[in-house]
């Protein structure tokens, strides 16, 4: 049997290992259910309703669920000026445009006066792979500046499905970087709940610990996995908010000999690794972080599993990196 | 208005005077005749809203807010000054009657849209005026706005919109052309109106106007107004977009103003 070519992997790519348990349209369902309980929530989007999964609320919500068309300044204006009348906006779109077309209206319109409007930013980090046109590898580096905005990389379903309703609660505006999709679901398989600012010790390790966001937290655990195999003990903490970020969580695993890595779907410049290092040095906690992410380049278009290997986010890689860094 | 807008740039010493006195007769005749709100209670849920996109017109608008009786006339004197809830740009966050934070151009439209769908899908009847310069239509977000508008259907939202035909670099006319506005609007879904936005009795009957088209169909009131209008030295300033005034000459200014209100 001739091995499957890999094709290019666009906008409905799956980052799903083969065999994983996933949830079909984990936000969009999570939305509508929030939807059904609070009359205030309206879903926008700029023509990317089906591939945010915005669509289930537009299903199940038709009437609260407002198309604004190709035009993402529109987007976050129109949520803006919904949320000053009291509505709780989720507008969705790609990180990319979200990021870099639209980001006078985010800062000006929805952050400067505090807005409840919730930012929804599909294909995050390297989750396509139709190129940097689409590739938003520096949407945290890009955000993390503006004030008062909350920002959640969320690791899978559940992760998703707890953080939508915990967005809406939090006053303020907030980005989520969405994963959409059969999304995997990996994290009910431990004793954790999302909590808005909150890391989580997954796993518990005394060698390695390995601070990872969004879709990285499950490759964590199953390089840790396979780092048991070379005898190495690794710890994971999961770190879904990268704004405000959890700090004293951060301290206290960093608190130890242990070699410190931070695992994430972004560049190395301007996300958790920099958010991370920053922690430490400015509460005098000097001590080095491995940097594992996505290189300060644009990236190649290509397929996933592919481009994944490359630029250093497959399981594989990571355990190579940690091997290598462990000397 | 126009004295305290004088009054309040010769405090500063600079500022947008010439844009503020082209508006004053657009704004009394908002203030005046158009708006629903309450000046002692300005976040009374059913007001129309009054988004100054055009954040640099914030002097115009303080002094129509001062005449409204939404602001104490003696605050003016605060215009730019530290502490003062009166910044040299309009922002919300500080200023009772101000409705958003204007001033990157290009935003006033797109919230004002969000703001029309929001208050008609809690039932709300109040309108929404977005007030923009000329300049602002070089922005696109101003047009995504346009469509975005029309496609929805709000009849609750009034675009007015400045042009003195004149922003930072120069003339509008050699910066970027905006030529042909009405049918621009109007091929955009709007019911389009242009009007001389320095003649009171002009601009009542527009906006009285401005109800004769269809319940869905947004509006935009099209002012055409002269810079630094009712002080002839000031009319016919060059460099009139950041106007510079020597001390000397806002005491002219204002006996100029005197003479042309007799």
């Amino acid at each position: 049997m001739t091995k499957k070519r890999l094709t290019t992997s666009a906008m409905i790519a799956s980052f799903a290992e083969e065999g994983q348990r996933t949830t079909a349209a984990p936000f969009g369902h999570a939305l509508s259910g929030l939807a059904a309980q609070r009359d205030e929530i309206v879903g926008l989007t700029a023509d990317l309703g089906k591939y945010t999964d915005m669509h289930i609320f537009a299903e199940s919500f038709p009437a609260r669920y407002y198309q604004m068309g190709m035009a993402e300044q529109l987007l976050f204006g129109a949520a803006a000026g919904m949320a000053e009348v009291g509505l709780v906006p989720f507008a969705s779109t790609y990180s990319v445009f979200a990021t870099r077309r639209a980001y006078d209206s985010l800062c000006l319109d929805i952050a400067e006066p505090g807005l409840n409007v919730n930012i929804v930013g599909g294909l995050p980090g390297l989750t396509t792979g139709y190129g940097p046109s689409h590739q938003a590898t520096e949407d945290l580096a890009i955000l993390r500046g503006v004030p008062g905005l909350t920002i959640v990389d969320p690791c899978d379903s559940v992760d998703i499905e707890q953080a939508v309703p915990a967005l809406a609660d939090s006053a303020g505006p907030t980005y989520l970087r969405l994963l959409r999709g059969k999304v995997p679901t990996v994290l009910d398989e431990y004793d954790y709940r999302f909590e808005l600012g909150k890391a989580a010790e997954l796993r518990s390790g005394g060698d390695v610990v390995l601070v990872s966001s969004g879709l990285m937290t499950m490759r964590a655990l199953d390089a840790a996995q396979k780092l048991a195999e070379h005898r190495v003990d690794t710890a994971v903490v999961h770190c879904p908010t990268i704004k405000p970020l959890d700090t004293e969580t951060i301290l206290r695993v960093a608190d130890s000999g242990r070699m410190l890595a931070t695992l994430e779907n972004h560049s190395v410049v301007g996300g958790l690794a920099e958010s991370v290092a920053s922690t430490l040095v400015t509460n005098n906690a000097t001590r080095g972080v491995v940097p594992i992410g996505l290189p300060d380049e644009f990236l190649a278009a290509g397929a996933l599993p592919t481009l994944h290997d490359r630029y250093g986010l497959s399981t594989d890689r990571i355990v190579k990196r940690v091997l290598e860094e462990l000397g | 208005m126009r004295h305290h807008i004088i009054d309040m740039g010769e405090a500063q010493g600079q500022g947008y005077v010439g844009q503020a006195l082209g508006v004053t007769d657009l704004l009394a005749a908002v203030y005046r005749d158009q708006l629903r709100y309450h000046p002692e209670d300005p976040h009374w849920p059913g007001r129309d809203r009054f988004l100054l996109s055009i954040g640099h017109y914030a002097i115009a608008l303080y002094a129509a807010l001062a005449e409204a009786g939404v602001l104490e006339v003696e605050e003016l004197a605060t215009y730019g000054a530290d502490e003062s809830r009166l910044p040299m740009s309009g922002m919300a966050s500080y200023t009772p009657g101000m409705e958003i934070s204007g001033g990157s151009l290009g935003h006033g439209l797109p919230v004002a849209v969000g703001m029309a769908l929001g208050l008609r899908h809690r039932g709300n009847d109040a309108l929404v005026y977005n007030f923009l310069s000329d300049g602002e239509l070089n922005e696109g977000a101003t047009w995504e706005a346009a469509m975005g508008a029309a496609h929805h259907g709000l009849g609750n939202l009034v675009a007015v919109v400045d042009i003195n035909a004149l922003q930072a670099d120069g003339p509008t006319a050699s910066v970027l052309s905006v030529d042909a506005l009405v049918e621009k609007w109007q091929a955009f879904g709007w019911h389009a109106v242009r009007v001389d936005g320095n003649d009171i009795a002009e601009l009542l009957h527009a906006f009285d106007r401005l109800r004769d088209c269809e319940e869905r169909q947004p509006r935009v009131l099209l002012c055409d107004t002269t810079i630094g209008k009712g002080v002839p030295l000031l009319e016919n300033r060059e460099r009139a977009h950041f106007m510079r005034v020597d001390e000397h000459e806002w005491q002219i200014a204002r006996e100029q103003l005197d003479g042309s209100a007799r």
